[in-house]
């Protein structure tokens, strides 16, 4: 690539024509204070705080606005001189922040961005604190309407266009905008209605000042209170990297943290706010049925009762369930114990997934999510990413303005991004795969053409076969390349996305049986199985349970524990350290940013202790020797952070992906219903309840189908 | 200029009748296929000359018609102040308040507006035939104080003369659009003063055929 020599305050760097001045002088070492300018949206050049001083140059520069190829040398042919810290630097930005303090209020200790604020940083560099000569009223702007997740005080508003912006480019909803002129100009949607988007609240993050703040936030906590850890989401399967800021035992908000190969700086709404489900309908003591009521008890009477019905029944008539947002650690230890035990009905495919059978590429987004920038054709095959990953949807969407070509089968929602309609027949992905279909020949042109199988497709009846005619297409249309990533010239198209976080997880770890959840829950209600352990399970009819003997470890007082005879409460992922394995196979690490509350306990140490009343210790003491058992496993545990290398184009990996079979011609499509509620934790959430009311339920366009 | 908002009362439907529509869709075609948003001022123009002002359903119909969020034709709507976003009388009068008229009357102009019109700017008169506004430099400084009725300049104006062009209006009189103090265009009152001999015009001081001029 092209580069140019800059001198920046007297260091002379080589800088690649596509940056801006403003990114040259960043790698320089140089510090550039900005508002409008956001490496992930378009430049706006409004803000005009990034002005730089380029020496012969008869005004101040903005450097946002300047690209490093635009810059020529001096005449002797010495490379251009850039000052960021002149004298002359600091006082024209100090004339840009007098003008930016004109008409912002002075409301910083009753403003929620206060101790976050971009503005009061920068004014503390750059504000003229011996003088004022502005004696006029300032303006003053009504306040509008977002939605349930956006509260705006648009006095504190510097037109920056961020957040306008980011609606357009990144969240593809454009329903913000900037009406009026001048002093006039005014950020608003349309006519005030909510911002229809699943990623609505990373605009918050990006307002520099306090003009858009949290809803559910507001007023609750100081920046500086909060203790900050860094963990992992499990609202969905992509494995965001959030931040989870506490204050006392309470989880006070989550923020997402930079990671370019899983969710760059976006997180969703779910993952944002769906943490005050987290103090709703907890479950703090273990509860025993008796009479017919679930009464209070300490955690040696449930362990009693559980270790009286164990002994009670056989282990062909016990099963054990795990839920969608379990960690790797309790999943192992609920396997080792039921091994232990000789049961062997065991699943994690809540949804009925027809996944796990094959190999790991068979149930892994192959392609990587950083794949997708590098794709050039995609296909969705009844998947709603919008809905099921929508940070995954963003990079989806950031590929389409970059030239992807997205193809949906199957796909009825809006996406954000033009879906090439292909029907929703199944028989469409033999057409493509024989070619004669008239998509087939983009796929055939493409040079790293991808396809995405949605978590709903796996659930049909016919999944296993759907699911082997998405492979032969992936094999047969070129989407198979060779190893490695897209930079060293492999590629691999074929990619399963899940929306269940502890899914991958389990099926790595082998927590999966012939029968599957259905063949439980069919031995239930026939009562051959009479003894069913749900690990924080809700998502499926309690009432195919039957008569069964029910134990319900999780966190909240959802469909499972109603149904329970024992109640065991457990950690939510906030409160303890666990592992977890995006869709991607990327083992990614939770940590601990409260304790559970009440008598709750980590859900590995809860089937530990139980399993030495039941007279088989699990042979790990803590979670060092858990984490190795887990990795003596699945080796790929060892490997956090990263995702696995893509395997190439070996036959036998392809071939056994999936089982042959009829398809059945039912329309394939996605079956989630509700973004807003989909487990335990979200659903015990006023905000999420809120969210699902006015976006899904409401009249608002985006409600699906 | 104060805050641009959508009028609080809105009609029912807009759509553009068969002419309007053919014009629309001539501005739409000026523009490459998938730019056609670039038609955004055009149509909300030709929207405006046909109703008055620019309405919600208006804003909308532009938006669908042209595939842009309804959002960015607001942006539109809201930034230009020749948009009128409430309903404006049949004659709009468009009095210049800057500077150079200000300093040859205007606030005459503006006083008779208020006592003939409305008191208040952007409000139709009781007849419904009126409303005035000020704008900002119509460019016709020379022949200040001015207004601006529809696509017509009425110059040279004091306070009577604009109570009488605004009755004269209203009874449905043509008014000649230009001067109205009897000047020809911008040329001094009482006729032109310089250039007046006619051989500049008639061909008088031309060289007579075959000459050829000295060194000059």
């Amino acid at each position: 690539m092209a580069t140019r020599k800059i001198n920046v305050d007297g260091k002379e760097i080589e800088a690649e024509e596509t940056l801006t001045l403003l990114q040259a002088c960043e790698q320089a070492g140089a510090e550039v204070p900005r508002f409008c300018y956001h490496e992930r949206l378009s430049v706006a050049g409004n803000c005009r705080m990034c002005l730089v001083e380029w020496v012969g140059a008869p005004k101040p520069q903005a450097s946002c606005a300047l690209q490093v190829k635009d810059i020529f040398p001096n005449k002797d042919g010495t490379p251009a001189r850039i000052n960021t810290n002149s004298p002359y630097v600091k006082k024209a930005r100090e004339g840009v922040m007098e003008f930016l303090l004109i008409n912002h209020p002075l409301d910083c200790p009753i403003c929620d961005q206060g101790g976050e604020c971009d503005l009061q940083d920068q004014a503390m560099g750059y504000g003229r604190a011996a003088f004022h000569r502005f004696n006029e009223n300032k303006r003053a702007v009504e306040d509008k309407y977002m939605g349930p997740l956006i509260k705006t005080i648009m006095t504190r508003c510097i037109q920056c266009t961020r957040c306008v912006r980011f609606a357009t480019e990144v969240a593809g909803v454009p329903d913000l905008g900037a009406t009026g002129r001048g002093e006039d100009m005014e950020i608003t949607t349309y006519l005030e209605k909510a911002f229809a988007s699943e990623l609505s609240g990373n605009a918050v993050d990006l307002c520099p000042v306090g003009a858009l703040t949290s809803k559910p936030y507001a007023f609750n906590a100081r920046p500086w209170e909060l203790r900050k850890t860094e963990s992992v989401d499990v609202m969905d399967a992509q494995g965001c990297n959030i931040r989870v800021d506490t204050r006392g035992r309470e989880v006070m908000r989550v923020l997402p943290r930079v990671n370019e190969d899983v969710n760059e700086e976006w997180i969703s709404d779910k993952t944002r706010h769906a943490c005050d489900g987290l103090r709703y309908q907890r479950l703090d003591q273990p509860y025993v049925k008796k009479n017919g009521k679930l009464v209070p008890a300490t955690w040696a009477e449930a362990f009693a009762a559980i270790a009286a019905r164990v002994s009670a029944t056989r282990p062909e008539k016990m099963a054990a369930i795990v839920g969608d947002l379990a960690a790797a650690e309790e999943i192992k230890a609920l396997k080792d114990l039921m091994g232990s035990l000789g049961v062997t009905n065991l699943d994690c495919r809540q949804d009925g997934a027809k996944v796990g059978r094959g190999p790991r590429q068979s149930y892994l987004f192959n392609s990587t999510i950083a794949g997708v920038d590098a794709a050039d054709v995609l296909v969705l095959i009844g998947a709603n990413p919008r809905w099921e990953a929508p940070v995954l949807n963003a990079r989806i969407r950031k590929g389409w303005l970059n030239g992807l070509k997205v193809a949906g089968v199957g796909v009825a929602m809006d996406q954000t991004y033009p879906v090439e309609d292909l029907g929703s027949d199944p028989s469409v992905l033999a057409k493509l795969t024989d070619g004669s279909h008239p998509f087939a020949q983009v796929l055939k042109d493409a040079k790293r053409p991808m396809l995405i199988v949605g978590p709903s497709v796996l659930a049909r009846a016919d999944g296993a076969a759907v699911l082997a005619a998405a492979a032969k297409l992936a094999g047969e249309t070129g989407m198979i390349g060779p190893e490695g990533s897209a930079s060293e010239g492999g590629w691999n198209g074929f990619n399963v996305m899940h929306s269940a976080a502890s899914r991958v997880g389990a099926l790595d770890l082998g927590f999966m049986s012939e029968k599957g959840v259905a063949g439980i829950l069919d031995g239930a209600s026939k009562g051959e199985i009479d003894f069913v352990w749900l690990l924080g399970a809700d998502e499926f009819d309690m009432a195919k349970l039957g008569s069964a003997f029910v134990i319900y470890q999780g966190t909240h007082g959802d469909a499972g524990a109603h149904r329970a005879d024992v109640i065991l409460p457990g950690a939510a992922y906030t409160e303890k350290e666990g592992l977890y394995v995006n869709f991607e196979g990327r083992v990614q690490r939770g940590k601990r940013a409260a304790f559970p509350p009440g008598e709750a306990k980590d859900d590995w140490a809860i089937l530990r202790a139980l399993s030495d009343v039941l007279g088989k210790r699990l042979p790990y003491d803590d979670l060092g020797a858990l984490r190795a058992a887990i990795i003596a496993d699945a080796p790929h545990f060892a490997e956090e952070g990263t995702a696995p290398a893509r395997p190439g184009a070996d036959p036998a990996v392809w071939s056994a992906i999936g089982e042959a079979g009829a398809i059945d011609s039912a329309p394939l499509a996605s079956g989630m219903r509700d973004f807003y509620m989909t487990n335990p934790i979200a659903r015990a959430s006023k905000t999420m309840a809120e969210c699902s009311r006015i976006f899904v339920s409401g009249s608002a366009k985006m409600a699906a189908e | 200029m104060s805050l641009r908002r959508l009028h609080s009362e809105q009609p029912a439907s807009f759509a553009f009748n068969a002419e309007n529509m053919k014009r629309a869709e001539w501005w739409i075609s000026k523009f490459p296929a998938g730019r056609q948003a670039s038609a955004v001022i055009a149509l909300l123009w030709i929207g405006q000359e046909q109703e008055g002002w620019v309405s919600k359903p208006m804003i909308e119909s532009v938006a669908a018609q042209l595939s842009m969020p309804y959002i960015r034709v607001l942006e539109v709507a809201t930034f230009y102040t020749m948009f009128n976003l409430h309903p404006v009388g049949t004659y709009q009068v468009q009095v210049c308040t800057t500077t150079p008229c200000w300093l040859r009357g205007s606030d005459d102009v503006v006083a008779a507006c208020k006592k003939r019109i409305a008191p208040t700017p952007d409000t139709i008169s009781a007849d419904g035939k009126f409303s005035w506004m000020e704008v900002e430099c119509l460019g016709a400084c020379v022949n200040a104080p001015m207004l601006q009725i529809g696509k017509d300049f009425y110059e040279d104006l004091d306070g009577p003369k604009t109570e009488a062009l605004i009755e004269a209006l209203r009874k449905g009189e043509t008014v000649k659009p230009g001067p109205q103090n009897g000047r020809h265009t911008s040329e001094p009152e009482g006729g032109a003063i310089t250039l007046t001999d006619p051989q500049l015009y008639n061909g008088g001081y031309s060289r007579a055929e075959g000459k050829t001029g000295d060194a000059g």
